[in-house]
């Protein structure tokens, strides 16, 4: 397997502090936030978090965690037995398999859009698109009701690869506070830091004119987008104030080889640093999984940088009495299609594919639903993305069925339509 | 190749046969003797044509994708047999029942293959066998095996993989001579120069090693880089040595993409690195035509020419003749070809199709035997 150093070091992909605070800002969409409703109760309860690995542009199915060797639609890998009797998986995860009793597979998903920014729209929101209304992220609900009043970390945190992702709207309605920091190379940004120049009682003298003139404009034209302005500051101030956890070099030499050196492997090592923290909900991408081409060979190398850091998170998030409270996802925008192209590629497939879960409230060892001999289509307990926005929310004991009140209507939390699995679920 | 091979001519290509599978195909070759067609597909089989007599035959055994092939060379015994098949397969109009039976066609000589899969296992057949079985089986790699190769002199095997080694093995039992170090990515092909004292190795990122066979040495490295990019956009690597062979001169040719701007989608240009082995002096080779895609097998003909096939959307096979660049002629061929296998007897080649169909071309006008 070839090691791939893809940290070049370049200025050109740090992230500034200007794209920072505008990457924040824009996550906030115009309309009154109204946090009314469930989200008070839920704040007394234990610490619990999320982490999401989000394979993007699709990963495949039948690489991962339901192959179908020896079938037309098989490829080339072996499945191979993992710490669950009965359960196998593709070849390519083999430390991952020997931890398969921590994580549970939903493998009849049908996310229903073949298309990337659709598809990860669903598969993060749990509802298809609707005309009017935009849902928030599963980051954003996570970070809302999971966060404490006294969190001194964002609580929702997206980490990119470098030259990849910025913010998006994706809080929506729950407002700015809960959009995701995004955070690329897994490094806080550039000049966050107050520059050496700059005195700390000139930065509270700037910072205090700062607020006078925010408070004075809010008092006669306040809206969504000034408070995400106002919000961002904030945000930037947190993550300023706990720089040192996104210091992985505070960790020993030896966790950081276990993880991997490699950007994927920093990125995860520095994901449970800021579980750790007190970060509600952390997002981390890995790139790129879109094999349109040569899906295989590229497949190796993917997943050969995801299985060794995964694996050792799912080791460190137990050894440290974490898992029991951490909801670890790993999800795609869609998956990919049995059928193999005359470029040994693999195109967009969204009618059956898996995603595995496993940690806070989540049955290690579960595999729920069933896709036929060759991978097209579920023939056991199809479940959409609704049904697993429920399952995640349940997961972390929150009530899924309750509502949001943005401008004091009432706007399900989950698509009612839609329920947990129970089957996967402590 | 036998020097008193005709000429051929490229703008004539015709298709001579074609033979189908059900399952898409990924390699081919044919065998010393020229009687059989050996074609590799998804369904992890080997499949047998006999461009004899038409017969399709399934090679069972592999538990994974195979696209390594090849065969140790013919006994001396073998010249009698072989120049009778061969005047039976000149006598006759075509193959594959196009035209009527000249005669009844004669035995096959005894063949010995070798085949890499991608679950790492080298298998040996006698491959003329009525239905040939695994005589021998070697867990060669970690990961796939990606290639084999046989010494001029059919004493050692050579093998590559994804644990980035090369390995050598006794052809007579299988056993394991030397494994050679030194690749630091995944190494896609590995050819014996024809003198049978070197061995030429290509990886992913587009380093072809020279290894001294006598010393197990990596005497020297050549670049074939611009078979190898980095896409920044995906974060993946794209690239290696899909096909790779020597001339009988000691040119070396190795095939693949370049120019690559989205790996994930395989928009890129065919491409051919031919060296001069002395010198190391790369020549690239690019198709006349502005196609994308990949150039999946090569070989140099004995006229002069080296030819390459491919494919990105359809396929290709493209035509160089002398020092000249630019490819001189293409052929359009119907499907992805995935492999390109010459026949001994130079008057025909074959292309591995991504529609399961292995079409094997006549070089020469109609008229012409």
């Amino acid at each position: 397997m070839p090691l791939c150093d893809y940290s070049c070091g370049s200025a050109d992909h740090r992230l500034s502090r200007r794209a920072f605070l505008g990457a924040a800002g824009a996550s906030a969409v115009l309309g009154r936030d109204v946090f009314a409703g469930p989200a008070t109760g839920e704040l007394s309860r234990a610490q619990k978090r999320v982490l999401v690995i989000f394979l993007a542009g699709g990963v495949s199915q039948l690489e991962t965690w339901d192959p179908k060797p020896g079938t037309e639609t098989g490829g080339p890998f072996a499945a191979i037995p993992t710490s669950v009797p009965g359960t196998h998986i593709c070849e390519l995860l083999p430390l991952t398999a020997k931890r398969m009793h921590r994580l549970a597979l939903v493998r009849s998903l049908n996310s229903t859009s073949d298309d990337h920014g659709i598809g990860e729209k669903i598969m993060l929101t749990g509802r298809k698109p609707e005309a009017g209304i935009e849902y928030p992220h599963i980051g954003a609900v996570a970070a809302k009701l999971l966060g404490t009043a006294d969190q001194v970390m964002p609580g929702h945190i997206a980490i990119f690869p470098r030259g990849s992702g910025s913010g998006k709207q994706d809080a929506t309605f729950l407002g700015a506070k809960y959009a995701s920091v995004p955070v690329a190379d897994g490094r806080p940004p550039a000049d966050l830091l107050r520059p050496a120049g700059l005195s700390e009682e000139t930065d509270r003298q700037r910072e205090e004119l700062r607020r006078k003139l925010t408070d004075k404009f809010a008092k006669s034209r306040r809206s969504a987008a000034t408070e995400a302005y106002a919000e961002s500051f904030t945000q930037a101030e947190r993550v300023f104030r706990r720089a040192d956890v996104f210091d992985i070099a505070k960790e020993s030499l030896k966790t950081a080889e276990r993880y991997g050196r490699h950007d994927f492997g920093r990125h995860l090592l520095l994901a449970r640093r800021l579980l750790e923290s007190g970060v509600s909900y952390v997002k981390v991408s890995h790139s790129n999984y879109d094999t349109h081409h040569e899906n295989f060979d590229f497949h190796i190398e993917q997943l050969g940088e995801f299985d060794r850091p995964f694996a050792a998170l799912l080791d460190d998030l137990s050894d440290r009495g974490m898992l029991d409270s951490t909801l670890v996802v790993v999800m795609s925008e869609m998956g990919r299609t049995p059928k193999i192209n005359d470029r040994y590629g693999r195109d967009h497939w969204s009618k059956a594919w898996s995603v595995a879960l496993g940690g806070c409230g989540i049955h290690g060892g579960a595999v729920v639903g069933k896709t036929n001999a060759t991978g097209t289509a579920v023939v056991d307990r199809e479940v959409s993305a609704g049904h697993l926005f429920h399952t995640y929310l349940q997961a972390v004991g929150l009530n899924s069925t309750k509502n949001f009140y943005p401008n004091d209507r009432p706007v399900p939390i989950a698509d009612p339509k839609a329920e947990p699995i129970a089957e996967i679920l402590v | 190749m036998p020097p008193s091979s005709p000429p051929i001519d490229p703008t004539a290509t015709r298709v001579r046969a074609e033979f189908k599978h059900n399952s898409p195909l990924i390699g081919c070759r044919f065998d010393p003797s020229g009687r059989f067609l050996f074609a590799t597909a998804q369904d992890n089989t080997i499949q047998r044509f006999d461009l004899l007599t038409g017969a399709k035959v399934s090679l069972l055994g592999h538990q994974s994708w195979v696209r390594g092939l090849a065969f140790l060379p013919l006994r001396a015994s073998a010249v009698a047999e072989v120049a009778a098949a061969e005047m039976f397969r000149v006598a006759s109009p075509a193959v594959v029942g196009t035209g009527p039976a000249v005669g009844s066609a004669p035995r096959p000589h005894p063949i010995k293959m070798i085949s890499a899969d991608y679950s790492g296992r080298l298998m040996w057949w006698s491959a003329a066998a009525t239905i040939p079985t695994p005589i021998r089986t070697v867990q060669s790699h970690a990961g796939w095996a990606r290639a084999v190769a046989v010494s001029p002199d059919g004493k050692l095997v050579a093998s590559c993989g994804n644990d980035q080694d090369v390995k050598l093995w006794r052809a007579m039992d299988g056993s394991q001579v030397r494994v050679l170090e030194g690749h630091t990515s995944h190494v896609y092909n590995v050819a014996f120069h024809p003198d049978g004292t070197h061995l030429a190795s290509a990886d992913l990122k587009g380093v072809v090693k020279d290894w001294d066979l006598t010393t197990g040495a990596c005497v020297r490295e050549l670049d074939a880089k611009i078979l190898h990019k980095y896409d920044p956009s995906f974060m993946a690597d794209i690239g290696g040595a899909r096909g790779i062979a020597f001339a009988p001169d000691g040119r070396l040719a190795c095939c693949g993409i370049t120019n690559v701007s989205n790996a994930f989608a395989g928009v890129g240009n065919p491409a051919v690195v031919v060296f001069d082995w002395k010198s190391g002096k790369a020549t690239s080779l690019k198709p006349k035509d502005a196609f994308q895609g990949t150039a999946w097998g090569v070989d140099f003909h004995p006229a002069g020419y080296v030819i390459a096939a491919g494919g990105g959307s359809g396929g290709r096979i493209w035509f160089w003749k002398g020092e000249e660049p630019t490819s001189i002629h293409t052929v359009t061929v119907p499907a992805n070809a995935r492999d390109l296998a010459l026949h001994p007897a130079g008057d025909q080649l074959a292309v591995a199709g991504g529609n399961g169909s292995a079409i094997v071309y006549a070089l020469q006008p109609t008229g012409v035997k």
